[in-house]
């Protein structure tokens, strides 16, 4: 091996190292164990087959889950781009006031989502929260929204909305502003209407950001179950159970790590899949630029 | 502009302006219905009076109510020994990608590009069978370890890399310079807005982790502000209000005061790390 092949190897080496040893390894490790059983103080897991999978397919919860994630992102995902976009829009016009628009929607990005999950509880909260001092003026009968497994689902989609739409829109922030004016300018010219302008300019031009935002959306949906710990552990009845959720309570409520890695491969089939149509998709543009 | 179709005129506008400032109060409301209960006392915690009188008694309260000064110092040792390692780790890697042939190069970018998808919050039961074999479980290091290769950083500071003239590169070397004395001369300053980037998007991501920190940790001398915010929220305190709201904008604060600084580097940060 050439020296230059060696320096470049010892660089890469540490960081190889770590990734290895938290993500490659952990990877084919949960796989291997999905098809273990537990293991019981310092005795090798036995070999099971698909039973972890048998009992995943019986698992009530774990379906529950699985369609609930479906929902959310199906709540969280059109909702926050669109959001997004019109406040990307608004930010980069010459209205009055963008700076403190701007800050407006982008602070909750930066919030702890633990932190600001105990606000929107206590928004929630039944007959204190604000909510339902709005809905009581308003002479709504009281509701306890996060205790019902009907509108449960619903208040946390609404709390990852509001936690992720200003992050998007920085986004499309930075995309608005690499459109050429004179884009407009000849549009304006043109006699082009402003909707026509968006759906025949800007629209098509923010393509490659809708879909990489779209991708992280999905990746988030599937990662982030902070706000599920805080608000609603998951209830009422698993109405807000998510997948993430359900592998932390399989795991390290239950300890049945042999199942809760059945689980898991699960949601790394999900990921990877994404994974696969965001390389068919974007391959070029964004990995090898 | 007149010409520009990127606002209406006349009646269109004020109804636009409008709708935005609505949805921009909406956006913020929950923050400040928050401030309002942390700083009034608790018999105005759902009762907007103008008169209330404004206390930082929520705030002691929740201060003297659990450990909050050592949780702080660990969150800060947390995100500072993720950042360091970060910062040397994958900064070493970006340069092998960017200005090095070796055999297995792109497989082993590849490799690393496998943790943008699945990060090691997913990881959660491997990674603590890890921990719990490693001996270092209720550790600050076992929170950060999982995180300190981060294929994000390695794939922006290529980028950047990339983009510096070899030019520069050459003419350190003709002066004498080796490897990594160009590395340190050349390309980390030139690199600086990746790393400002790439840095405030990292204190973000770690100050603000809590599924893994509370999994992996166990005790108050490792529990990061998160873990501890939650232990203490779920705790007896259970319903009052007040104080947790205080809690809450206590953990918080580090991150919005410096938001609220620095906001023009936050946006252009997270804007900059979007475009890769």
């Amino acid at each position: 091996m050439s020296r230059q092949a060696i320096h470049g190897w010892l660089l890469l080496l540490p960081a190889a190292a770590l990734l290895a040893l938290f993500t490659h390894w952990p990877v084919l490790g949960t796989i291997w164990d999905s098809f273990h059983a537990t293991s019981k103080a310092g005795r090798a897991a036995p070999f099971v087959g698909l039973e972890n999978y048998r009992v995943m397919v019986a698992d009530e919860v774990f379906w529950k889950s699985l369609t609930n994630n479906l929902w959310y992102c199906l709540g969280t995902i059109p909702i926050s781009i669109a959001l997004a976009i019109v406040m990307a829009l608004w930010v980069n016009s010459a209205m009055r006031g963008r700076t403190l628009l701007r800050m407006a929607f982008f602070t909750p990005t930066v919030l702890p989502m633990i932190a600001v999950a105990n606000i929107w509880l206590f928004f929630f909260t039944p007959q204190y929260g604000l909510l339902e001092q709005v809905t009581g003026a308003m002479g709504i009968a009281s509701r306890n929204w996060l205790g019902s497994p009907d509108t449960a689902l619903a208040c946390v989609t609404i709390v990852a909305i509001w936690k992720e739409a200003g992050f998007f829109m920085i986004f499309y922030l930075a995309a608005l502003q690499s459109i050429p004016p004179s884009l407009a300018e000849a549009a304006a010219l043109e006699g082009a209407s402003r909707a026509y302008y968006f759906r025949r300019v800007v629209f098509p031009l923010l393509m490659p950001t809708t879909l990489f935002v779209l991708v992280n959306a999905v990746i988030n949906s599937f990662r982030l179950v902070d706000h599920i710990i805080v608000m609603t552990k998951g209830g009422p009845n698993n109405a807000t159970s998510l997948l993430l959720f359900h592998v932390y309570t399989v795991g390290f409520s239950f300890w049945d790590t042999g199942y809760a890695a059945a689980l898991t491969v699960v949601l790394l089939a999900i990921l990877a899949t994404i994974a696969v149509v965001q390389f068919g998709f974007l391959e070029k543009r964004v990995h090898y630029q | 502009m007149t010409l520009s179709p990127t606002l209406p005129q006349g009646g269109g506008r004020i109804l636009e302006t409008l709708s935005a400032w609505v949805l921009g109060f909406l956006w913020i409301l929950p923050l400040l219905y928050a401030f309002w209960t942390a700083f009034h006392p608790p018999e105005f915690s759902t009762r907007l009076a103008l008169d209330a009188p404004l206390t930082l008694e929520n705030f002691r309260r929740a201060w003297d109510a659990a450990p909050f000064a050592r949780y702080f110092l660990n969150s800060f040792m947390l995100v500072t020994m993720v950042l360091a390692a970060q910062l040397v780790l994958c900064t070493l890697a970006a340069y092998a990608f960017a200005r090095y042939e070796f055999p297995g190069k792109d497989l082993a970018f590849l490799l690393v590009l496998v943790q943008l998808m699945i990060m090691p919050d997913v990881l959660i039961v491997e990674n603590y069978r890890t921990m719990a074999r490693l001996g270092i479980l209720d550790s600050i290091p076992a929170i950060g370890l999982p995180y300190m290769a981060s294929a994000f950083g390695i794939f922006l500071l290529r980028q950047t890399f990339k983009t510096i003239p070899r030019e520069l590169d050459e003419a350190a070397r003709v002066e004498g310079a080796n490897s990594l004395q160009v590395l340190w001369k050349v390309y980390v300053p030139l690199g600086r807005p990746a790393y400002l980037a790439f840095g405030l998007v990292s204190v973000s991501y770690h100050w603000n982790n809590f599924l893994w920190p509370l999994i992996v940790t166990n005790s108050v001398t490792s529990r990061p502000v998160t873990v501890g915010l939650q232990v203490f929220s779920s705790g007896d305190q259970g319903i009052d209000w007040s104080v947790i709201t205080a809690a809450t904008l206590m953990t918080s604060a580090p991150l919005l005061l410096g938001f609220l600084l620095f906001q023009r580097q936050f946006v252009q940060s997270f804007m900059r790390a979007g475009i890769r």
